[in-house]
Parts: structure tokens; C-alpha cells; sequence
């Protein structure tokens, strides 16, 4: 019998590779993006089973806001990687190092 | 359903305002773009006044009580407006000499505020979640207007990469929250439910709450949660810099005494303690990498951290006296570092920018009304007595000190007194060493110039009469 446990192990895991892809990841900008959209559907998936299992229908509004969010935080992410990639030419991480100290 | 708008006022005119210079902007010439810095101050003056009508000493409740207008929010709204108020005026002949002299600048300055309202004003996480998006998706884009700079480009896509993973770990708090309350997300349902259940033994919440904290931290920058900051207040404009070093730390402080005091306060033994630790760091790390720093506003952005883990260990006392003790410190750390900055930013004109620690050498015979306040400043955020910063300091200890913390107080005094190094350096690069580079700035105009000595005095007499804001900050939180 599959319960709410296994729905919520489940959202960590998603949660914790896209923690990971943010923080292990030494390549590519665009990967970093995709991580991020992946940790908020992660919590998202989080909302939804607790709105299910609790018969309240609030988590699943709560999705709608998130993923609106989402799409906006998205939308700056790319406007910005654009930018820099004006400026700098590639969409390397390891090239970001004008700022350090 | 309660759908009441009338608290809600300041923030419809506002989100009129923003359209209303989107609008203006898109039909006014390239050489008539100030008007733009006139709707924007005739904005917050107009807010502000509403703000004042709106009020009354009952909390009100909005938009099905998701809306909550209680002393708190008031007090902090109307030092919202009065600091970005005097923001405007500090930073804008910078922007019209750094060509950012554009309409969005000032509309997504007023989104910002509109975020910071929001935020304040909210009672229900998916309000507070709504609000800090938008402070946070207008702050990137601020960063970020500065297109042809690699610097800013490079801060821009560094903090929205954090900021995103900021908000991540803090929705991802609050939907275990919601699940352990039994789908709660009104903060004040949120307390009636901690004070009912079995809270030590409630791990799901207890789990949220570890997300949240560090979610909450992530936007206030306390380590190991400051990576942002340094890299945002080095690679932004000084404009930019200026608008994140003042108006988003009321809100941050606001943001965290919502969150925890008014929905988790039950949980305090945990979350204190979480605060503790992390305060305990954020002195650390903050005071000492700053003594490395050439760049002042990189110095400055790590000075912030050890100023935020003051913030901490006012709030980990969960006393009235702690958390009055924090909106204060917090007021008056906005106060300073306004001044500090509008003195770099009126520094910085024509293609010139003042950001480099030599930059300021031999300051006070050029400039010495200039370098008179940075002394102010510096003194103040060291918290060398009679400044304000010194009475803030002082109180935060005496919280501490009567909730028994005496070791975490005397820590904090100690670090205090390494952080004064590098806050004194500067006074020795402005007073005694040889000036360097050709200074010839033409005069920002004279109302900017007199806003900015009034500014550097208000350190000084409040530090000497502090009592006044400290009653107004106490009432903000007694009610």
C-alpha cells in the first residue's frame, strides 16, 4: 500500500538532486536553471500530497501561486543568463569569477 | 469572508503608481526621463499620507484576514517610506550620470517597495511567499539593469541562483508546516495549532521548521547563508547597493519576527537556538574577512553579516524587550548605512566611482563635510558612544544579559571590538593619510546634500536621546 510516507520521500528525494545539481554542478549555467525549476516542482509535489491526504483544499492553491512563480522567476533567470552571456561569452559557472575576495 | 480593502489601500495606490510611471515613461522624451524621479516621490508621499489615513489602533484584517494591518506593520510601513523617500534623493544624480536614468529603474524600485509592503502586512504564508517573490524577483532585476557591466551581470545571476534556492528552502518548510498542521497556512491558525498539539514531538514541524529558518536566513544573510552578499553589494551599481543595504532589511527583520513570533513562537526553544548558532557565526565570518577587504562596498556587504547576527541574537531572546531591542537596532542600522552609502553614491559622479578603500584617501581635505560623515557612520557602526549605533549595540546586549545569555554577550562584545578595525581603518585612510587621486566633483544638488547631513546628525542625537524610537518601537510591538 503505497501512503503519504512514500509520497514525501519521494519529493525529498527530487528536492535533494535538485539541491545537489545546484551546489555539484561545475559545468553549465542552463543545468542550475533547470535545478531550480526542479526543487520548486519538488515542493510543489510536497503540497499536493499533503492537500490530498488532508482533504484541504488550500496546498493545492498554494500550487497554482508556486508555480506562477515560478515561471516568472524563470523568466528573469533567462533574461540574466542572456545578459551574461553578452558579457561574457559563455555559459561556463567556472567562468563567473570577476567577483571574489 | 471578510473582504475588506481598506487596509489594503497604500498598496493598490502603489501598484497605480508603478503603472502610472511604466505609462509616463513609455511617451516622455530621452531628455525629460526626470519626471520619472518626481511621480516616484510624489508616490511615496502619497502612500505615505494614506498610509497615515488608513490607520487606526484596532488590527485591521483584509482579504479574508490573509491581510493583516496591526501596529507592526504600520510603524515599519511608514519608516519604509521615509527611507526609500530619502533613498530617491541620494542616488538620483547618480543614475542620471551612470545612464540607468531610465523608467524602470524607478518602477521596479516601487515593485521592491511593493514587495517590502506586502511582506510586512502579511498574515498567511502564502502571502508572505507572494510578497517576498516580488521583493526578491525586482531586486534581480534591479541588480541586473546595469547591462553592460560584467560585474553586475555576473552579481545578477549569482544572487538570483542563491535567492532561488533561498525561496526553495523556505517553501519547502512551509508546505511541512502545512502538512504537520493539519493544512494550516494563516500564521495565526498556525499558533492555535502548536498551542493544542504535542509540539517537541511533532517532527514534521519541526522538520518545516529547520527549512524555514534556513530559508528566512538565506534572505537576511547570515552564515553559512551569506554567499550572496559580498558578490550583490560589490558588483551592483552603488544605486543598487544602496537600495539593498537599507530598505530590504527592514523587511528581512519584519519577515523573520512574522514567521517565528507570530506563527512558531511555541517552537522558540529550537529555532533560538538556530539563531544562536548561526548569530554566533555571522559575527564571526563577518567581522573578520571584512578586516581583509580593499573594496568598501564589499567591506560594507560584511559588515552587514555581523550587523545581521546581532539582529539574530536580539530575536533568539523571544522578549519583548529582545525583539523591541531589534526593530531598534535594525531602524538605526538602516539609518547608518543610508548615510553611509549616500555619501559613496554622491561621491561617485560622472563616470568616476568611489568603491575602492584608497579611493577615499586623504578625504577630509577635499571633501571634508563628505568625510565628517563617513566618520559619523563608521563610528556609529563600530558603536563607539554617543552614536546611535552604540545605544542599539548596548541594548541588544541587555536583552541577552537578562535572559541569561551571559557568554553569547560577552562573544559579542568582543567581536565587536575586532569589527571596529576595519570600521576605523577608514577613518585613518580619510583623516591622516596623503590624498592620492584628483577629486574635482561638481555639487549634487543642495537638497540631497542637507537630506545627507540631516541624516548623519539623526546618528548623532539619537544616540544621545534614544529614547523616543525606542518607545515607538516597543509600542510596535506591545500593540
Amino acid at each position: 500500500m503505497i501512503g503519504m510516507t512514500h509520497f514525501l520521500i519521494l519529493s525529498a528525494i527530487l528536492f535533494a538532486i535538485a539541491v545537489m545539481g545546484i551546489f555539484l554542478n561545475r559545468k553549465n549555467i542552463i543545468v542550475v536553471l533547470m535545478s531550480i525549476e526542479l526543487m520548486l516542482l519538488a515542493v510543489n509535489f510536497n503540497f499536493i500530497t499533503f492537500s490530498s491526504f488532508l482533504h484541504n483544499i488550500a496546498g493545492q492553491i498554494f500550487v497554482f501561486f508556486t508555480l506562477t512563480v515560478a515561471a516568472a522567476e524563470s523568466a528573469i533567470g533567462l533574461a540574466i543568463l542572456i545578459i551574461l552571456f553578452r558579457n561574457l561569452r559563455s555559459i561556463n559557472v567556472q567562468d563567473m569569477d570577476k567577483l571574489q575576495g | 469572508m471578510n473582504m475588506n480593502i481598506i487596509p489594503a489601500l497604500p498598496e493598490i495606490l502603489m501598484a497605480a503608481m508603478i503603472v502610472l510611471i511604466l505609462l509616463v515613461d513609455a511617451f516622455v522624451g530621452e531628455d525629460k526621463k526626470s519626471i520619472n524621479t518626481g511621480i516616484t516621490l510624489i508616490a511615496l508621499i502619497s502612500v505615505y499620507i494614506v498610509q497615515v489615513l488608513v490607520y487606526n489602533p484596532h488590527t485591521q484584517l483584509a482579504f479574508n484576514n490573509m491581510f493583516i494591518l496591526d501596529s507592526l506593520a504600520q510603524g515599519m510601513k511608514l519608516v519604509t517610506y521615509i527611507v526609500s523617500f530619502i533613498v530617491v534623493l541620494y542616488i538620483k544624480q547618480y543614475i542620471t550620470d551612470k545612464k540607468l536614468q531610465k523608467g524602470e529603474f524607478y518602477a521596479i524600485f516601487l515593485f521592491v517597495i511593493l514587495g517590502i509592503m506586502v511582506m510586512i502586512s502579511a498574515d498567511n504564508m502564502l502571502i508572505l511567499y507572494v510578497g517576498l517573490e516580488l521583493l526578491s524577483l525586482a531586486l534581480y532585476a534591479l541588480v541586473a539593469l546595469n547591462r553592460d557591466n560584467i560585474k553586475s551581470t555576473e552579481a545578477a545571476m549569482k544572487f538570483f541562483i542563491l535567492g532561488a534556492l533561498g525561496s526553495g528552502l523556505l517553501l519547502f518548510g512551509i508546505s511541512f508546516i502545512y502538512g504537520a498542521t493539519g493544512g494550516q497556512l494563516q500564521l495565526e491558525e498556525v499558533i492555535k495549532y502548536t498551542y493544542q498539539s504535542d509540539v517537541p514531538n511533532n517532527a514534521l514541524l519541526v522538520f518545516g521548521l529547520v527549512f524555514v529558518v534556513a530559508g528566512l536566513v538565506f534572505k537576511l544573510g547570515l552564515v553559512p547563508f551569506h554567499m550572496w552578499i559580498p558578490d550583490v553589494y560589490e558588483g551592483s551599481s552603488l544605486a543598487t547597493t544602496t537600495i539593498i543595504g537599507t530598505v530590504t532589511k527592514i523587511a528581512g527583520v519584519v519577515f523573520v519576527i512574522r514567521f517565528l513570533i507570530n506563527g512558531l513562537v511555541l517552537l522558540s526553544p529550537q529555532w533560538s537556538l538556530m539563531l544562536a548558532l548561526l548569530g554566533v557565526l555571522s559575527l564571526f565570518i563577518g567581522n573578520i574577512v571584512a578586516i581583509a577587504q580593499t573594496n568598501i562596498k564589499r567591506m560594507l556587504g560584511y559588515s552587514t553579516i555581523a550587523h545581521m547576527g546581532f539582529v539574530a541574537f536580539g530575536l533568539m531572546t523571544v522578549s519583548v524587550d529582545g525583539i523591541s531591542s531589534t526593530l531598534f537596532y535594525t531602524i538605526i542600522y538602516v539609518l547608518t548605512s543610508l548615510a553611509g552609502f549616500g555619501a559613496l553614491t554622491m561621491l561617485s559622479r560622472g563616470s568616476y566611482e568611489c568603491e575602492s578603500i584608497d579611493d577615499l584617501k586623504g578625504l577630509s581635505k577635499t571633501h571634508p563635510i563628505y568625510a565628517g560623515i563617513i566618520l559619523l557612520v563608521m563610528f556609529s557602526l563600530a558603536g563607539i558612544p554617543p552614536l546611535a549605533g552604540f545605544y542599539a549595540k548596548f541594548k541588544i546586549l541587555e536583552a541577552l544579559i537578562a535572559v541569561g545569555y551571559i557568554k553569547l554577550a560577552t562573544y559579542t562584545v568582543i567581536m565587536s571590538f575586532i569589527g571596529a578595525f576595519y570600521y576605523l581603518r577608514i577613518v585613518k585612510v580619510m583623516y591622516f593619510d596623503e590624498n592620492t587621486i584628483d577629486l574635482r566633483l561638481a555639487d549634487v544638488n543642495i537638497v540631497s546634500r542637507s537630506v545627507l547631513m540631516l541624516n548623519a546628525l539623526t546618528l548623532l542625537v539619537l544616540g544621545i536621546v534614544p529614547s523616543g524610537v525606542m518607545a515607538f518601537c516597543l509600542k510596535l510591538i506591545s500593540g
